[in-house]
């Protein structure tokens, strides 16, 4: 079963060359290398943070960075990393430029639209990083009142500002997702043969359409009583401020599920294809990823449990949060199902969803660590937090969106990158991460708070562990992108499906048409009829 | 066949010409008007969800200071409220007579209550501006000037950033929705629509509506929180 894919000497990448026909495309695709290019600056700009904070954190004393720096350095690590990488990161990067792509449409719905939200993106992006320069924030990225409305002195409101502006893209982008699927589905493409992403960016996009404008009116907000001393949030004119953590964690625990859901559907994507099987339980991976978003809506207040909230709603929300890991393990067993009899393929992107399988379990498991009443108490702001959202955050999301980066690169580029590079990649990120991130769990449980420039000298051992850590996944990362720019120069050319994976995109010529596919496809069967003999051939 | 597809016949190709308004990426008029009232749909969800931020500190602080809540509500002018309520429910009459012209074809008839409604618009963000005139010259806008008399003065001020946060999006809203009507106004002259493709004035509908029943919802939430105790 060769692939008939005639190639066309034309695809999306060289049909126009000019920068305005790239700064003014309405293609899903040049969308998605333009988030691709402003992710990954911002990535970068993140990763620039961290490891200040983490050289700062190589000896006990505050001798690299002043205690006010380094809050505005972790507090910029937070915004940039949170706001500008990992709830972009999958949607807009990979979602858009495959989701019309799998679902066999020419394009998303509302092309300008998409456009615009890039924009929106990119001018909240510009709001933030001036903020920055002209001295950063040092709030952490929670925006905590009354600290943020009346102690800071830093750059709250242009953040603010920033944070507010950038929501609009991700409600847009939600938008515009949520009716390609519904109503952009080629001919036989029924809901039960989508590919498992476009029901991820599917359970996503519910996510960004009902939190996203609650933290946008929050922001708005905390706005008002920063400039205008109005007493929303503050205790001495009647205010709340735990009304502020309520509305922020509304939104900002299920934006958690934002970053983790759609790295989730990649990682079924992949994993099948690298498996030669259709993947185990499909309507069940399907539908946690619709129980993750509904139940990530209903879990917020476990952020709260040493705020002072009632030890019943307390009581509640920890059951809760307890049942949210249902569908995720749901999840994780079925893909440990996929494996198992699969003829498993050692290539990178396989490479990488194991480190997400393996960094995913563990940060899950430990979440129910905090979800636990009592427990949570003794860890509330130290370091074992800061591990278990990294692991979740770092250890999922951002190794399922490199996972769908290897996968989807050569549709994106027509081009194959250097796999044995990126299997060393894979392994020194893993090892890395797993050495930066392990010892904070010790950390955490031997009592270290989070947010501090100082630590007592015994901790040393463990955070210099750390930094170490840090410096190798620092080099797993520079080694990806080195070659990745260097495939788009020397990498062989990939054909249409390099992978001899099911699924629409591969069936259209590597880099795709300006219009995705010569002629509207007709489906006629689920996302992943594999069967392992075919892969013995090749 | 690989992947189990097949080559379909292009929809496009099979009629040589198509309507003017059919986006390349669409394959006929019905599943565009679908994706975007669809679109709309969404679009007034997350603005629901936006106004429901504000509403939760409505419900916490009214729960928290009913006194203060009381108090706060009797200083609005309800003359002023009320009169705005009823121009809000008469533009929406004639919003949903502009959709229906248009789905007739009428045009002429179209632009007149398209106009009318732009009016009584108007009218609702000029009355909007002698309320807020006032507050301003009784001092009840908070921050440093405000002033109020009595023991619950620091949360009827809380009562008031609620107002203000609360009719002022709302206005911010039918600051848009007339911006908006306008450019359909000049659509509708320049003649593009016609009873096989009006979207723009049923999706302009549909947001002047939702604009109109977020006020049904702020009026008695702001104006009537205990008005039988002080009869006017």
């Amino acid at each position: 079963m060769e692939t008939t894919v005639v190639e066309s000497p034309v695809n999306y990448l060289n049909h126009r060359h000019t920068v305005a026909s790239w700064l003014l495309t309405k293609d899903h695709k040049r969308i998605g290398i333009l988030y691709l290019i402003v992710v990954s600056i911002a990535f970068t700009l993140g990763g620039i943070f961290a490891a200040l904070i983490r050289m700062e954190l190589t000896t006990p004393a505050g001798d690299l960075l002043s205690a006010d720096v380094y809050n505005r350095m972790f507090t910029m690590h937070g915004i940039t990393m949170v706001f500008f990488v990992l709830i972009p990161a999958v949607p807009a990067v990979l979602g858009n430029f495959v989701l019309p792509l799998m679902i066999g449409a020419k394009d998303v719905a509302f092309p300008k639209l998409n456009l615009l939200s890039w924009y929106i993106f990119v001018i909240g992006f510009i709001f933030t990083i001036t903020a920055m320069i002209l001295g950063g924030v040092d709030t952490g990225w929670t925006f905590y009142t009354p600290y943020s409305t009346q102690g800071s002195e830093s750059n709250v409101l242009l953040t603010g500002i920033g944070v507010f502006i950038t929501g609009f893209s991700s409600i847009l982008t939600g938008l515009n997702f949520m009716v390609t699927i519904h109503r952009m589905r080629a001919p036989g493409m029924t809901w039960f043969r989508l590919p498992l992403l476009v029901w991820a960016l599917y359970s996503t996009s519910l996510v960004q359409i009902l939190g996203t404008p609650v933290i946008a009116i929050t922001v708005g907000m905390l706005a008002m009583e920063r400039g205008l001393h109005l007493g929303l949030f503050d205790p001495r004119l009647g205010g709340d401020p735990v009304l502020f953590q309520h509305l922020f964690w509304f939104y900002s625990h299920p934006a958690v599920y934002i970053m983790i859901l759609p790295p989730m559907g990649v990682i079924s994507e992949v994993i099948a294809c690298f498996s030669r099987k259709n993947v185990f339980g499909y309507s069940f991976v399907a539908f946690s990823s619709l129980a993750i978003a509904v139940f990530g809506f209903l879990v917020w207040a476990h952020h709260l449990f040493v705020a002072g909230i009632s030890p019943y709603s307390a009581l509640i929300f920890s059951f809760l949060s307890f049942a949210v890991a249902i569908p995720s393990a749901v999840k994780t067993f079925n893909w440990t199902a996929t494996l198992y009899k699969g003829a498993i393929w050692w290539k990178s992107p396989m490479i990488f969803v194991f480190g997400f399988l393996g960094l995913f379990l563990i940060g899950g498991l430990t979440g129910l660590f905090l979800a636990s009443l009592g427990l949570d108490i003794h860890l509330t702001d130290t370091y074992f937090v800061v591990a278990h959202f990294h692991y979740i955050m770092v250890g999922g999301a951002i190794m399922g969106y490199f996972a769908g980066l290897h996968y989807w690169w050569p549709k994106m580029t027509g081009r194959m990158y250097n796999d044995t590079a990126a299997k060393c990649a894979a392994l020194l990120i893993f090892v890395g991460f797993n050495l930066t991130f392990g010892p904070q769990f010790i950390l955490g449980y031997l009592g270290m708070p989070r947010r501090y420039h100082v630590y007592p000298p015994e901790f040393q051992v463990l955070n210099v562990l750390s930094s170490a850590g840090a410096s190798i996944l620092a080099v797993g990362y520079a080694l990806t992108a080195i070659y990745f720019i260097a495939s788009l120069f020397v990498g062989e050319k990939a054909g249409a499906n390099p992978w001899k994976a099911t699924g629409l995109e591969w069936t259209t010529q590597s880099p795709p048409l300006p219009e995705n596919f010569p002629e509207t496809p007709i489906v006629t069967e689920g996302a992943y009829a594999y069967s392992k003999r075919e892969m013995k051939v090749a | 066949m690989p992947n189990g597809v097949v080559a379909a016949h292009d929809q496009h190709g099979q009629h040589g010409h198509h309507h003017p308004a059919l986006q390349h990426h669409f394959d006929d008029l019905e599943q565009q008007l679908e994706a975007s009232t669809l679109g709309m749909w969404l679009f007034l969800v997350t603005e629901v969800m936006f106004f429901g931020g504000m509403l939760a500190a409505y419900m916490l602080y009214r729960i928290w200071y009913p006194v203060a809540w009381a108090d706060g509500s009797n200083e609005l002018n309800i003359v002023m409220g009320g009169v705005n309520t009823a121009v809000l429910i008469f533009s929406s009459l004639t919003m949903a007579m502009a959709v229906r012209s248009a789905q007739t074809g009428h045009r002429n008839a179209t632009m007149i209550f398209l106009v009318l409604t732009m009016l009584l618009g108007l009218t609702f963000l000029v009355i909007k501006f002698f309320e807020y005139k006032e507050k301003f010259e009784l001092n009840h806008v908070p921050g440093p000037n405000f002033r109020f008399e009595g023991p619950e003065a620091p949360h009827v001020q809380i009562f008031f950033s609620v107002y203000f946060a609360l009719t002022g999006v709302h206005a911010l809203h039918m600051v848009i929705g007339f911006t908006l009507l306008s450019v359909i106004l000049w659509m509708t002259y320049k003649n593009r629509f016609s009873p096989e493709w009006y979207t723009p004035i049923e999706l302009a509908g549909l947001y002047w509506h939702f604009v109109d029943i977020v006020w049904i919802f702020l009026f008695p939430l702001l104006y009537l929180v205990d008005r039988s105790h002080h009869i006017v």
